[in-house]
């Protein structure tokens, strides 16, 4: 078997599976996306009309898709900051030299992570439950009159926010402390002889050394975060007064709920462009201040 | 890879794929329910199994909310069940598919299901252009839960049979600064508001259900009556959500109304403590003027015209059908029997409670017959909850509904005129 | 700030935080054991009066938990089977063997990683639906057979084996196959146990795909098995709390034995990409 074959043969069965069921379904739901396939097409596929632009058009005019978005950017411009926040607290806690059994504070700070988010939402969703809930407990204690967490529109998303904080920021803790032990100790040691801060050498160290890793890890947690939907689904089914539906929950409604494929589909493409077009600029940008 | 290998994977692939056909050998009943008829009728079940000890029946239980959704996925992805209960908002959906069998030849010669038995409106959400696609299983309407003790107390000796007397009830009855109402209405379910625009005498579609018609006086009639009880401070301006247990602070009081449906009879006699038993009653819808008519809901049997067992579905239909079946249905449940002579036996006969609905249900209008209803029913209750919420007038959203309901039925309305066209270039 | 000063606040802050990470999953354990209706009370309790395996009973006898559990091994485990021999065939033919337009096609499968797979999913139910795979357990493998993802992955550990090795056995005749399998391989043995958690804990955890192919009960996977029971249920605190148990339970002592390999492969998947 010669090496340029060999390699083919290697290849073959990824290729296969990646172009019949990715690359093709990304095709079809393009062309999908140019057409009125619904109820009445999958009954009859004569009722199926193209339509060019229409469905993003049509999208563009839907109040629903914009508030999805909205609760979508929400979520993303509110919950990124919160989790990188929190995943860059906890690593620079564990790096510390100061800190004590740090294999173990890792293991719980990361436990969240490999947790299966409907049975956690699950969890939660108790935890966030009006009246006997811990959290409303807890708050009561310090004073706090209980807080509809789930059920009052302007609470359902810090809720999910709070929650999706909590499972998701151990994964980037880990990156950030690969990182943190990448940055050479005698910078650290020359800083602290010309009498610098903590805060300074945090402020003129750490971040920008770190800078390359915040930027990738922004652009991952940010296309991660715009893909919402498990979180509402279990723990708000999309409400109070759909102040939770996402981009993805609406997709999911719209093309299984009802059946509307060809808007569906749409509303899936205009995601993508969405996102694409938030991490290029993301990218750009960073890569513009790393050249400054 | 071995050959040994190969033949294992092989072997495994058959068994991944092969589980669908295995089950049609056999007289396997494949049956799907909504939301907690599942958990009574496999007490029903047995006693079909042995009456007909060569079919058996596999149940499966869709929560309601997740229900809509996996019957047309099913549908749409060829795995179907043999039969199903399908809400009668849903049936035109599937009529549309062609997804159902007719039913009226089996109808005709059956002993057991006799249509004149049934209820008429309920009967008629089952027929579709003369043809016949269900047989109604339960009935569901809504109507109003009170509190007979509290009502007295206020000076109120019966219980409101129009508008008029239920506003001034509500009123009297409502202290929102104690956390006291009259009613809950949850913003997030479209049942009550429904309920109160069927009252009215126009319909909720216009010209051949291609456009919407809640711009009419009767629509707005009702919108106001609903958006008054808000703005009046009658009703909490929450969802069932945050409702947490309405049993519980029906019981304390919370609210005096409760509008709702039949299962709730069973729910109260449960949930409540046997002292406040004799504190609440049922009473049929109050109308505009007088007695009001309230939304034909509930559940029919279907099977769908994939099932390769349609013969025994059927047998299980007509053994649901029966009215000692269904008598004991109830009792499991609090699921209303569609037919008369179901309520002439066994424990709904004599029930108190139940006699409102028996009332109610001779006074029943069917909602409109189109596969898109579900989903203007759904877009109505939204633009309701906002102008209940003070952020619309009914003005508005009455504008606002039709605006979304005429884009909904755009598709409806080119397939009527397209196959009206096709028709007459054949003329 | 003196330094014992603040080595207590550091150590303080970690005890803080891992309490806030662990005790929604410590609490789901305690509820999970209660009594139906034990949870509902004023002020909430943390511990069971009495401990009772009631509420798992109950998922296994009544809810078909049993079902779910073994649907969700039998997927996740063909998944990371199915998938690690294909990604590790791919991703060592893009590290190791040149042919042409390796590049190329190298570049193309990492702009795949661009698309989110949500795109593809209104087509691949129809298409799915044409071969017969829907409401089978083929319609949630098959797909997810092969992963830009893992390809990726693999590359990059694949390319730090030397080449001398390979020409070596080249030079004695041996087959490509030959090659890959006696001196690639347990090469590989590392990366293979990073992917393969990866792929499980993804395969196990995944939610909305399952949700849309796996239309019959008998198919579920522990997620959907709980969302519906979640919908159902919503008042039994306590039965849900014993689902969540036993859908977590697997994923985290998973991980907790094989955590090294876990925080490596993510490392390697995200800083030197």
């Amino acid at each position: 078997m010669n090496r340029q074959r060999a390699a083919w043969v290697f290849l073959a069965p990824a290729m296969v599976v990646l172009g019949v069921f990715f690359l093709l379904p990304v095709i079809a739901a393009l062309g999908l996306s140019l057409t009125d396939y619904d109820l009445y097409a999958l009954a009859d596929i004569h009722n199926l009309r193209f339509v060019a632009l229409g469905n993003y058009w049509e999208l563009l005019h839907n109040p629903l898709f914009w508030a999805a978005l909205g609760h979508t950017v929400y979520f993303v411009v509110v919950g990124v900051p919160l989790s990188m926040g929190a995943s860059l607290g906890a690593a620079l806690l564990l790096h510390s030299p100061l800190a004590r059994c740090k294999p173990f504070f890792r293991t719980a700070l990361f436990a969240p992570v490999v947790t299966t988010v409907v049975a956690v939402a699950v969890v939660w969703r108790y935890l966030f439950n009006t009246k006997y809930g811990l959290a409303n407990y807890v708050l009561g204690l310090v004073g706090i009159h209980p807080i509809d967490w789930l059920g009052n529109p302007h609470w359902a998303m810090p809720a999910i926010i709070l929650f999706a904080v909590w499972k998701n920021f151990g994964y980037n803790m880990i990156i950030f402390m690969a990182g943190l032990q990448a940055i050479p100790a005698d910078l650290y040691e020359a800083a602290r002889i010309d009498g610098a801060s903590a805060w300074q050498q945090f402020r003129h160290i750490t971040l920008p050394m770190l800078g390359p890793t915040l930027l990738m890890v922004g652009i991952l947690t940010v296309s991660g975060y715009f893909q919402l939907f498990a979180e509402p689904y279990v723990m708000t089914e999309g409400g109070p007064l759909q102040s939770t539906i996402s981009v993805l929950y609406l997709m999911y409604n719209e093309g299984f709920q009802w059946w509307n494929l060809g808007s569906a589909s749409a509303i899936a493409f205009l995601l993508f462009a969405i996102m694409f077009a938030v991490t290029a600029s993301m990218l750009r940008w960073g890569r513009r201040g790393e050249e400054a | 890879m071995s050959c040994r290998a190969i033949g294992f994977a092989v072997l495994l692939a058959c068994q991944l794929t092969g589980c669908r056909q295995q089950a049609d050998d056999s007289h396997t009943l494949t049956f799907w329910t909504i939301g907690r008829e599942g958990e009574a009728i496999t007490q029903l079940l047995p006693q079909f199994e042995r009456e007909n000890p060569n079919i058996h029946v596999e149940l499966q239980q869709l929560p309601l909310s997740a229900a809509h959704q996996k019957l047309l996925t099913a549908f749409a992805g060829d795995s179907a069940p043999d039969m199903t209960q399908l809400g009668n908002t849903w049936m035109p959906e599937f009529v549309t598919l062609h997804a159902l069998e007719p039913l009226q030849a089996r109808v005709d010669h059956s002993n057991t299901v006799t249509p004149s038995d049934y209820f008429a409106s309920i009967w008629s959400t089952n027929v579709y252009e003369g043809a016949l696609y269900g047989v109604p299983w339960y009935v569901d309407t809504r109507l109003l839960f009170y509190r007979s003790d509290v009502l007295k107390a206020a000076g109120f000796n019966a219980p409101p049979r129009d508008w008029a007397q239920w506003r001034r009830m509500l009123a009297a009855l409502s202290h929102p600064d104690h956390g006291a109402y009259g009613i809950l209405l949850p913003t997030n379910e479209y049942e009550q508001l429904m309920s109160l625009a069927l009252q009215q005498p126009e319909p909720l579609l216009r010209d051949g259900d291609r456009y919407g018609n809640f711009e009419s006086a009767g629509f707005k009639r009702a919108l106001t009556f609903y958006v008054d009880t808000f703005r009046l401070h009658e009703a909490p301006d929450i969802t069932n959500v945050e409702a947490g247990n309405p049993w519980l602070e029906f019981g304390h009081g919370v609210y005096d109304f409760y509008f709702s449906g039949p299962w709730n009879i069973s729910e109260f006699r449960k949930r409540l403590p046997a002292a406040e038993q004799g504190s609440w009653n049922t009473t049929p819808l109050p109308g505009p003027d007088g007695l009001g008519a309230s939304v034909a809901g509930g559940s029919s049997l279907v099977i769908f015209r994939s099932s390769q067992h349609k013969q025994d579905a059927w047998k299980l239909i007509e053994y649901l059908s029966r009215p000692d079946v269904q008598q004991r249905f109830y009792a499991l449940l609090g699921d209303m029997p569609p037919r008369r002579s179901s309520w002439n036996g066994g424990s709904l006969h004599d029930d108190p409670q139940a006699q409102a609905f028996r009332e109610q249900l001779e006074h029943v209008k069917p909602t409109p017959p189109v596969p898109e209803w579900e989903q203007i029913a759904n877009e109505m209750q939204l633009v309701a909850a906002r102008a209940a919420a003070g952020d619309l007038t009914v003005d508005q959203a009455a504008v606002e509904i039709d605006r979304r309901t005429d884009r909904i039925l755009e598709k409806r309305r080119w397939i009527l005129d397209h196959s009206r066209a096709t028709a007459s270039a054949h003329l | 700030m003196s330094p014992r000063l603040a080595k207590v606040i550091i150590n303080g802050l970690l005890v803080g935080g891992a309490l806030v990470a662990l005790f929604p999953l410590l609490w789901m354990l305690s509820v999970s054991l209660m009594h139906p209706g034990e949870a509902d009370a004023l002020p909430p309790p943390l511990f069971p009066a009495h401990a009772t395996l009631y509420n798992y009973q109950e998922l296994f006898v009544r809810a078909g938990m049993g079902r779910y559990l073994l649907n969700s091994l039998l997927i996740s485990t063909a998944i990371t089977l199915l998938s690690l021999g294909v990604n590790l065939m791919a991703g060592y033919a893009f590290a190791k063997l040149r042919f042409a337009g390796r590049e190329k096609l190298f570049k193309s499968l990492v702009g795949m990683l661009v698309i989110p797979a949500q795109v593809t999913m209104l087509p691949l139910f129809l298409m799915l639906k044409h071969i017969g795979l829907v409401n089978n357990y083929g319609g949630v493998i098959v797909p997810a057979m092969a992963s830009a993802f893992g390809i990726f992955l693999v590359r990059q550990y694949a390319r730090g084996i030397p080449d001398e090795l390979m020409e070596a056995a080249r030079i004695d005749g041996a087959g490509e196959l030959h090659i890959f399998l006696q001196i690639v391989m347990p090469l590989l043995k590392p990366i293979m146990v990073t992917l393969a958690i990866f792929t499980f804990l993804t395969a196990w955890n995944d939610f909305m795909w399952p949700l849309i192919v796996l239309t019959g009960q008998e198919h579920y996977t522990l997620p959907l098995g709980l969302a519906s029971l979640a919908r159902e249920h919503a008042q039994d605190s306590e039965l849900m709390m014993a689902g969540s148990v036993i859908t977590v339970v697997p994923v985290l002592v998973l991980f907790l034995a094989l955590q090294r390999y876990y925080l490596e492969g993510l490392l390697l998947g995200s800083v030197k990409g």
